[in-house]
């Protein structure tokens, strides 16, 4: 069967000869697969402690080695993912303020919300309600800026409310000590909405939705074809094309190891999550 | 040596003269020295005299206590032995006791065989202090007898704490075991005033051995409490039980611990399991700050009163146990913050709410964007079918 499978895959490939656009550069896959690996670890060994009054959660603390290797690991992921938003931020900073790349800040590959995001939300509410057309959406939809700056958000305000509490009697010499009793607070509310906007919204938006379903592998590849890119990014395939600009983000079709590596990571992901996720909404309802 | 010396002699069968001056009990074993001896209903009446005369009684002759006897052959039937005749002290606490009352078992259910009673301090002894938790236990240990007696079996839980281990396991015979709590003759219900085990009494019953423990708990406000006549204020078994009494240093003893306090402070357990050392001690794990950790374990004092290890002057120091490096500001951390409270905690009560507000309205909206999303795709997708292959 395997062989089969093959050709099959093979004479698609070809018949259909689609043409494969560059989205995310090797840099930007590298950084989601970090915040992803390390979020994962995260939100694992923080929600056993924000549910640790649950059946799973104390499970999960004798499973991995008790409270010492918990805190271990949460520490160890939350430092690379802070090493990892400091590089990012460098290089955004870097980007914008010193190779002067106004396209940083500003225009269709920034991050940075504009007049057409709302447009874009309002028009596609309307879509919801058979009242418009489907926007036409550029390189960054608004609900993919809406993810970035949550997590941006996220880790500032998880990431200093951890290190606050990580060096108490540090921060309580210039902070007061009243803080930490908010700093918690903030830290475990923060992330209960994190867990829930990721493992669900946006696992959904990204790739579970019609037409992603069951995966959309862009974050693995890099790439997406010219169908692809037509259904979901139109706004932004037709100004490249408009502008001949197409041409320039050509690329090779993903081999199969990457394809099925990002089918492993990601189905292993969203499995994980989903657990996850079924697990704190129950704890949460029964108020544990 | 004399006894000795003249049963052997009548054993033989040379009794003659030398019975002048010997004791009755010579006389008794030249029948009861027969091993086979039996009453009429088949039980035995041999007396091993080797055994009677190593016992604590080995002194007495048979008449001394079965005093009906005058006379050879005696009557089949004799009355029952009167151990009061000399310990009438002993007769008269069994007789005020619960055992009086209840089943009523007869000295001998305790001390065994009759002609071999030896002294508590022999550990042949079934009341030697090594032996009384056995001894207790052929009643109190049988889940039947407790049941029909209304009796709580007690008896395993005992066995598994850590005065039983300590008895059982170590031998250690400082270790309490039923009498030194209950009493050996006088045992009083528990709701009697006069008993060891009545509610109030119950300090100073721990206390003839935790001397250290006894001092530091009337030093604190639960023992303050119960000297001023307060019979709700906390005593030892309150916390540590009467019968399956944990080794302190036992990690899940020490993780219940919270609910224990808890189960008179709700609202210091409710703010508590706020806390991240609530939430890292709800996981099992004791590396944190547990109630007696802060406000210690026996000498508990209110923050108000200077000796306290929660005064304000001394939080420092009670933080500094864990937190090396606390100074002043870092105890203004509260430890039992409500987040619910407005009047004392305005800023966390705030944070609290804008967090609530934030989860709630973007899980909303983008909840509710996701289900129309996904009910719009749907049939988009069913519209328009053949053209996209989203995933090669």
């Amino acid at each position: 069967m395997p062989d089969l499978i093959l050709e099959h895959e093979e004479i698609v490939e070809q018949s259909t000869t689609r043409t494969y656009y560059t989205r995310f550069s090797l840099g930007q896959r590298y950084l989601h697969g970090v915040v992803m690996a390390t979020f994962l670890g995260l939100a694992l060994t923080g929600m056993v402690l924000r549910f640790s009054r649950s059946g799973w959660g104390s499970s999960f603390a004798g499973v991995v080695g008790g409270f010492g290797a918990i805190l271990f690991f949460h520490k160890f992921c939350a430092v690379i993912l802070s090493a990892a938003f400091l590089v990012h931020l460098g290089d955004v900073l870097h980007r914008g303020l010193i190779q002067r790349d106004k396209g940083t800040f500003w225009g269709p590959n920034s991050m940075v919300p504009n007049l057409k995001d709302l447009k874009d939300l309002y028009g596609h509410l309307r879509w919801f309600f058979w009242r418009g057309p489907q926007p036409k959406f550029e390189h960054f939809a608004y609900w993919e800026k809406f993810d970035y700056w949550a997590v941006f958000w996220g880790m500032g305000i998880i990431g200093f409310s951890g290190y606050i509490m990580w060096f108490s009697t540090l921060f309580a010499k210039v902070l007061p000590g009243s803080w930490l009793n908010i700093a918690l607070l903030i830290h475990g509310e923060e992330a209960l909405l994190a867990v829930w906007f990721i493992f669900a919204i946006h696992f959904f938006n990204t790739h579970l939705r019609p037409g992603s379903f069951p995966m959309d592998l862009v974050i693995f590849t890099g790439s997406e074809n010219d169908a692809e890119m037509k259904e979901k990014r139109s706004g932004e395939y037709q100004r490249l094309a408009g502008a001949d600009q197409l041409e320039a983000r050509k690329t090779f079709a993903p081999t199969r190891w990457l394809k099925n590596f990002g089918r492993t990571m990601g189905a292993a992901v969203i499995v994980i999550g989903f657990v996850l996720l079924w697990l704190t909404v129950a704890s949460f309802v029964k108020g544990q | 040596m004399l006894h000795v010396a003249a049963a052997l002699l009548l054993a033989l069968g040379t009794a003659g003269g030398a019975a002048a001056g010997a004791s009755k009990g010579v006389d008794c074993l030249s029948c009861h020295a027969d091993q086979s001896l039996t009453d009429q209903a088949g039980h035995s009446v041999y007396v091993d005299q080797a055994k009677h005369k190593a016992s604590v009684h080995g002194s007495l002759s048979c008449t001394d206590c079965h005093s009906d006897i005058s006379d050879y052959p005696h009557p089949e039937k004799l009355s029952q032995v009167a151990c009061e005749t000399c310990h009438s002290s002993e007769a008269g606490d069994v007789d005020a006791s619960m055992h009086k009352k209840a089943a009523s078992p007869s000295c001998l259910a305790c001390h065994n065989s009759p002609h071999e009673i030896v002294p508590v301090s022999d550990p042949r002894s079934p009341v030697y202090q090594l032996n009384v938790p056995r001894t207790c236990g052929t009643c109190h240990g049988n889940q039947d007898f407790a049941k029909q007696h209304g009796l709580a079996n007690v008896y395993q839980g005992y066995m598994d704490s850590i005065h039983g281990f300590a008895l059982n396991k170590s031998g250690l015979l400082v270790a309490a075991s039923c009498v030194s709590c209950h009493g050996s003759h006088k045992i009083l219900s528990h709701k009697d005033p006069q008993s060891r085990t009545y509610r109030t009494n119950i300090p100073n019953t721990c206390g003839s051995c935790h001397a250290g423990t006894k001092a530091e708990y009337f030093a604190g406000i639960h023992g303050r409490k119960l000297n001023a006549g307060d019979t709700k204020a906390p005593v030892c078994i309150d916390c540590h039980t009467a019968h399956q009494i944990s080794r302190a240093e036992n990690v899940a003893w020490q993780a219940k611990t919270p609910a224990t306090c808890g189960s008179c402070h709700k609202k210091q357990l409710s703010t508590y399991s706020d806390s991240f050392h609530a939430q890292v001690s709800a996981l099992g794990y004791v590396e944190v700050a547990r109630c007696g950790n802060c406000h210690r374990n026996h000498e508990i004092l209110p923050a108000s009163d200077p000796k306290s290890s929660v005064a304000p002057a001394n939080l420092v120091a009670t933080c500094s146990h864990c937190h090396a490096g606390a100074n002043a500001s870092f105890v203004s951390y509260r430890p039992h913050a409500d987040t619910r409270d407005m009047k004392s905690f305005p800023a966390l009560y705030f944070s609290a709410r804008f967090m609530n507000l934030l989860l709630g309205g973007v899980l909303s909206f983008f909840g509710l964007h996701t289900i129309l999303w996904f009910i719009r795709s749907v049939v988009h997708q069913a519209g328009n079918h053949a053209s996209v292959d989203t995933n090669a």
